[in-house]
């Protein structure tokens, strides 16, 4: 095969392949770079036709997000006075005052809530069943396994109805409790699988020689073989948190007001009078916490710190 | 430090029994080999010794108490891997101190402790660095300092120079038995290299089948061995056999070799039958004036002495002779045996014949 060459790539395969990332990152990212310019957009550069690449900035479409506002009669508007702060003149220009905050940031701590708590359930309860299928004599391990996949089979929509009546029954609509638990159910599976790969991968000696030096089961899984584990445990927890923070059709149906979580939110900012720079401007807010923990998370995923302790 | 009595031993995995029943005995500062080729249940025994498999009945007696259903942890028992199993997030101070750490010690104690292992096995300078970038062989060392910071009762080690280049081997066996010699712990050791054991054991126990074939002295295991097995799996070239009909009885003197009158130790036992004649290669002589004749196949030079392959009635064997002596490849010559180094095995059960040679080291396993 002689487009494998063992050898240096050349130059122009060099110069190809970068081209190549180049391109991939311009289509991949183009979308995100478009959302958060829109956010800084006014609505009427919003969608200005043909699209606007150099634009005046403003924050009118965060103070827009975080905001419910009020038109005025000039007369009203007169007696209050002029405006004090800053967002208080964004939205003075449209007769407009502020008249209390909106609901987005309580969205938003939903979604930071059940995102982060049903991906640390995954993993916690994914970690010690992967644990246990990997280590242990399971009766019918290989069919429990499948029958955990299994569940990932259909779309989780799929059972969306039942699951609409159980939770109603339950008490669980629109509660955090409720939605956690639900994506933790949807996640487990996929966290079982991936975690059993990473935790088979760790040669059992660790533990043996934990056991011998006079460490108890526990302490051995979770002093040796955590320890181990850490590179699938951050990856399956990134993959857990985007599925539950992005969560949207369930969300839809199940939350409406207390629980409610900021991806069912957004699209409701529309309503407002066509207000895409906020939408906009919610979005970009939306993908900051996934962002950073993946960032936080991004040395653990650099594989290697097992390397040569054993030798293979 | 510690006596081990393994007393009817045995291990079941489901239908399949990895260890039938053994029983020997591991006297208190010795080195102790378990030898055998892969699946015959050394592992598994040594495993059950340390902790990590409970064995389906038997008892293992440390010092007089039965340990057999305890507790690794509970044991005071340290274990050297074959892959070392460092812990590869911790450094190699930590890894050696981390089984003091478990026992509670005070932290200047461990400090102390961990200095003077790495002052044994002089690793001084390394103590401060990740386990990954290690040489094979300062790995080693950091296991055997996991091992020795404890002063247990007994150190196991599963083929713990499996891992290493050749070379290195060597030296490490040496390190390994000098270590042993200064600390008189008591060791068992698992290996499938005879060399290795008949080298740094005290004592062996070869196993086959997970059976314990036989249980001694290196010497004495390789000069009279109890079964075919043992004598073909012990030595390099192993023991000859020499295929014949007959019979033997208690004082019997020589036997009929394809017609042929060899004359062997006075026998002690009885079987008839297909017999076999075991005679190590160095037992042959070269002796033209000897009735039993081969032709030569092939000669192996290996400097001060040489194999030479003969094929005669009885079948094929090996002659370690010097190799000063010339012999062509396609001649005829003649073979002796030295008498008293001879053993007859009954070919149906595998098992020696006992006779006044091989009686005092048979009758006591």
């Amino acid at each position: 095969m002689s487009s494998f060459s063992v050898t240096e790539p050349s130059k122009g395969q060099k110069w190809f392949a970068g081209i190549v990332v180049v391109v991939y990152a311009l289509v991949t990212l183009m979308p995100l770079v478009w959302i958060i310019a829109t956010g800084f957009k006014s609505p009427a550069d919003a969608i200005a036709y043909p699209p606007k690449i150099v634009y005046e900035p403003t924050l009118e479409g965060y103070v827009n997000l975080f905001t419910t506002r009020t038109r005025m009669t000039p007369e009203a508007l007169e007696e209050i006075g002029p405006p004090q702060t800053w967002y208080d003149r964004i939205v003075r220009r449209y007769d407009m005052v502020i008249s209390g905050p909106s609901r987005y940031g309580e969205r938003f701590l939903n979604s930071i809530i059940i995102g982060f708590g049903s991906t640390f359930l995954s993993i916690f309860l994914g970690t010690l069943a992967a644990y246990a299928f990997s280590r242990y004599r399971v009766p019918l391990k290989d069919d429990l396994m499948f029958f955990i996949l299994s569940t990932r089979m259909m779309p989780p929509i799929a059972v969306a109805i039942p699951i609409f009546l159980m939770f109603r029954q339950l008490g669980l609509s629109d509660t955090h409790l409720g939605m956690i638990l639900l994506y933790t159910a949807v996640n487990l599976s996929l966290s079982v699988w991936l975690l059993k790969g990473f935790i088979d991968e760790i040669p059992i000696e660790y533990e043996e020689a934990a056991l011998i030096d006079g460490y108890t089961r526990f302490q051995a899984f979770y002093k040796v073989v955590l320890p181990q584990a850490t590179t699938g445990i951050a990856s399956t927890a990134i993959f857990c948190l985007i599925f539950s923070w992005n969560e949207y059709a369930f969300a839809v149906l199940l939350t409406s007001g207390t629980a409610q979580t900021a991806p069912p939110f957004i699209p409701t900012i529309i309503g407002v009078g066509k207000d895409w720079p906020a939408v906009a401007a919610g979005t970009t807010l939306f993908l900051v916490p996934v962002m950073v923990f993946t960032i936080l998370l991004r040395k653990h995923l650099l594989r290697g710190i097992t390397f040569g302790a054993v030798r293979k | 430090m510690a006596q081990i009595v393994i007393n009817n031993l045995r291990k079941e995995f489901g239908s399949f029994t990895a260890v039938q029943s053994s029983s020997f005995t591991i006297e208190d500062g010795e080195f102790f080999m378990l030898l055998g080729p892969s699946g015959c249940g050394k592992t598994t025994t040594l495993r059950m010794i340390a902790g990590l498999e409970l064995p389906t009945s038997g008892q293992i007696l440390l010092d007089g108490q039965d340990v057999a259903q305890m507790r690794a942890s509970a044991r005071d028992i340290a274990f050297v891997f074959q892959m070392f199993a460092l812990y590869p997030h911790m450094n190699v101070r930590k890894n050696i101190s981390y089984p003091l750490v478990s026992q509670g010690m005070a932290r200047k104690d461990v400090r102390e402790r961990v200095e003077e292992v790495a002052r044994i096995l002089d690793i001084g300078n390394i103590l401060d660095r990740p386990v990954g970038g290690l040489s094979s062989g300062d790995r080693q060392r950091v296991a055997l300092g996991r091992a020795i910071v404890r002063q247990p009762k007994a150190f196991l080690m599963d083929e713990p120079l499996g891992a290493l280049d050749a070379e290195f081997r060597e030296r490490m066996a040496e390190e390994l038995r000098a270590l042993h010699d200064r600390m008189g712990a008591t060791t068992v050791y698992v290996t499938h290299d005879q060399l290795e054991a008949m080298q740094m054991g005290d004592k062996i126990v070869v196993m086959n089948h997970g059976v314990v074939e036989q249980f001694g002295t290196p010497q004495n295991i390789y000069d009279w061995p109890a079964t075919m097995f043992v004598a073909d799996f012990i030595g390099s070239p192993p023991m000859n056999f020499l295929h014949f009909e007959g019979a033997v009885k208690p004082g019997t003197g020589s036997i009929r070799l394809n017609d042929v009158e060899v004359a062997v130790p006075v026998q002690a036992g009885e079987a008839s039958g297909k017999l076999a004649l075991g005679v190590r290669p160095e037992h042959v002589v070269i002796d033209d004036n000897s009735p039993v004749r081969g032709i030569v196949t092939a000669t192996e030079y290996l400097g001060t002495t040489q194999i030479i392959s003969v094929a005669t009635q009885g079948g094929n064997l090996k002659v370690r002779a010097p190799s000063s002596r010339i012999v062509g490849v396609d001649s005829q010559v003649g073979l002796s045996f030295r008498q008293g180094a001879l053993t007859i095995f009954d070919t149906k059960t595998g098992r020696a014949v006992l006779s006044e040679a091989n009686r005092e080291v048979l009758s006591h396993g």
